[in-house]
């Protein structure tokens, strides 16, 4: 699992909606805050109104990581607002910084603004999250489709694939070992390395070693589970 | 598509409407709906289906009325202010008997609002909604899973009883993602011989209108739907029973509002008391019967609302006020917690004893 955690000075994840980007983004910078490094995480999502990054402020205040979102996020305000600090998360190179971008092509339009910046810099990780349960990336070719136009929006191309494929909390490790070829398939399609095999922490002792690259991920509770 | 995938509540209700076999949707973008037009406009054009986005609400419920009136499956989704919009043309539907599938992820009001999840359409859902006598159909699912099924129970019974059907969501149910298993549905097909198709010159020409020029044919025709409408109260009325068999205290709750207190009645019977709960899943007509009987046995009943209580009325006269009914509320978008419905209990059943 070290292994999987080498990082470069910026990791940004994208995928289609609701493939699980902000669950492992969040993970990802507490991961990275226990190495001792300063972290930022970043809410680039403009699309999604409810289930924010800004749900777990607690836990990231908690464990020091500085949380930037946008003032409107889990409020009333259906506003696409960027919030000026996520301009000092991409320049300020003494920081690690994690961007959580929004779904599909329309909510990496807003990553278009500092994609010149962080090509500039060149620290970084673009990772394309997948999940072969969500219905319109069910197959490899359907998610390849979805990560040329996120490439496409965003003006980043992408380095590695997270393979993130689960039925939430009714999760096996058998759904985990049937989504191998999809991931695989992906990999080819893209010409990507498989970056990490995101799996919820409890199933982490039932696939390592079968699984490439394990992360273990801790998943929000929820009020009406 | 049998087997088991993880979709958001909105999209489990487009793939649904689509296996029920509505080929035709007519909407405009409001939060926390969105993703059902999202999921159309991708999903239509593939399927030889008609996604469109209307020029406004007004203009999509009455192109529904439109597609309807030909004997097609169709619907429309907004969410609580749009819906306000559509009543008018709701009220059309009712008065000309047509079957129109409606979706209101509500959020929380009044006027504009805002975006987080609400209950506070209860009443302009059951009462039918527009101006005029009529009812519609109202199901209101607790799980994605169920916003799929009531989905296509939705259409199933528009067609059944000639008129339109809703399903009444919230903004955390359109939005949370769970498994849900798809592919199986067996959509029932109701024949149309009222639809407006073209004579080919060999039948009389049918009409599909809600104006009535004569006041006492109107009235028959209003007559004649209430007694299709005492049918379906008596057929189509559906809840769920849970640990009811020796409660003292009934919690009622529909929807999201059912998810938090189920947590809330485990807790309780953790902590040795004796409650339940009963879930309408059908809001129009609503389950009086079990709500009758339950009044014979328990002390008392907690409706647990994102509303400033609203389905409590029809408790009330659902157990004929035999019982106290007491309110556990939070409203303009926010939802009661697991704790706070338990402390709830906790106060009347420390008042009962």
């Amino acid at each position: 699992m070290n292994d999987s955690l080498t990082h470069r000075r910026v990791t940004l994840f994208a995928g289609h909606y609701g493939s699980g980007k902000t669950n492992i983004a969040v993970n990802w910078a507490l991961a990275l805050r226990k190495t001792g490094a300063p972290v930022t995480i970043v809410d680039l999502d403009i699309v999604n109104p409810y289930f924010r990054t800004k749900d777990s402020k607690q836990e990231l205040d908690t464990a020091g990581v500085e949380l930037i979102s946008s003032p409107y996020a889990n409020s009333n305000v259906d506003f696409p607002a960027l919030p000026q600090e996520i301009y000092g998360a991409v320049e300020r190179r003494d920081r690690l910084a994690v961007l959580d971008i929004g779904g599909d092509d329309r909510g990496a339009l807003a990553l278009g603004r500092y994609a010149p910046y962080i090509l500039e810099e060149n620290d970084f990780e673009m990772l394309f999250v997948a999940n072969c349960f969500r219905p319109l990336t069910r197959t490899p070719q359907e998610a390849f489709e979805v990560l040329r136009e996120i490439e496409a929006a965003g003006g980043i191309p992408f380095t590695g694939i997270v393979n993130n494929s689960n039925l939430g909390n009714d999760t096996t490790a058998d759904d985990i070992l049937a989504a191998q070829d999809y991931a695989a398939a992906l990999c080819a399609l893209s010409g990507l390395p498989l970056r990490l095999s995101t799996v919820k922490e409890t199933l982490i002792p039932q696939l390592t070693g079968r699984v490439p690259s394990l992360f273990p991920l801790r998943l929000q509770a929820k009020y009406y589970e | 598509m049998a087997d088991k995938v993880l979709m958001k509540g909105n999209e489990a209700l487009a793939e649904a409407a689509i296996q029920a076999g509505c080929r035709h949707y007519f909407g405009y973008p409001i939060t926390p709906q969105t993703e059902v037009a999202a999921y159309m406009a991708k999903r239509m054009p593939k399927i030889g289906g008609c996604f469109l986005q209307a020029e406004s609400e007004i203009a999509a419920i009455n192109m529904v009325y439109g597609v309807a009136s030909a004997g097609k499956r169709v619907m429309t989704s907004s969410s609580s202010p749009g819906i306000s919009l559509k009543e008018e043309g709701i009220s059309y539907l009712a008065g000309a008997d047509l079957p129109a599938f409606i979706v209101n992820v509500q959020r929380g009001g009044p006027g504009l609002g805002g975006i987080q999840p609400s209950q506070s359409d209860y009443f302009q859902s059951t009462r039918g909604g527009g101006h005029g006598d009529y009812h519609i159909i109202v199901l209101a699912p607790s799980s994605v899973q169920e916003m799929a099924d009531l989905t296509v129970k939705g259409f199933d019974l528009a067609d059944e009883y000639r008129m339109p059907a809703m399903v009444l969501a919230d903004g955390t149910m359109g939005q949370m993602m769970e498994p849900v298993t798809m592919g199986s549905y067996q959509p029932k097909t109701v024949e149309k011989p009222w639809a407006v198709t073209g004579t080919r010159m060999q039948r009389p020409h049918n009409i599909v209108n809600s104006l009535y020029l004569n006041p006492e044919e109107l009235e028959r025709t209003n007559f004649e739907r209430y007694a299709r409408y005492a049918v379906i109260e008596q057929k189509e009325a559906m809840y769920e029973a849970f640990l009811m068999d020796d409660a003292d205290i009934c919690v009622t709750a529909f929807g999201i509002a059912s998810r938090v207190s189920r947590n809330a009645v485990l807790a309780a019977r953790a902590e040795g008391i004796k409650v339940g709960m009963l879930r309408p899943i059908t809001l129009w007509p609503f389950p009086k019967a079990p709500f009758a009987e339950a009044a014979d046995r328990v002390s008392a009943f907690i409706s647990v609302e994102l509303s400033m209580g609203q389905m409590i009325e029809d408790v009330e006269l659902a157990t004929r006020c035999k019982r106290p009914v007491y309110l556990c509320n939070r409203t303009g978008g926010m939802i009661p917690s697991p704790e706070q419905v338990l402390a709830k209990i906790k106060e009347i059943a420390g008042g009962l004893k």
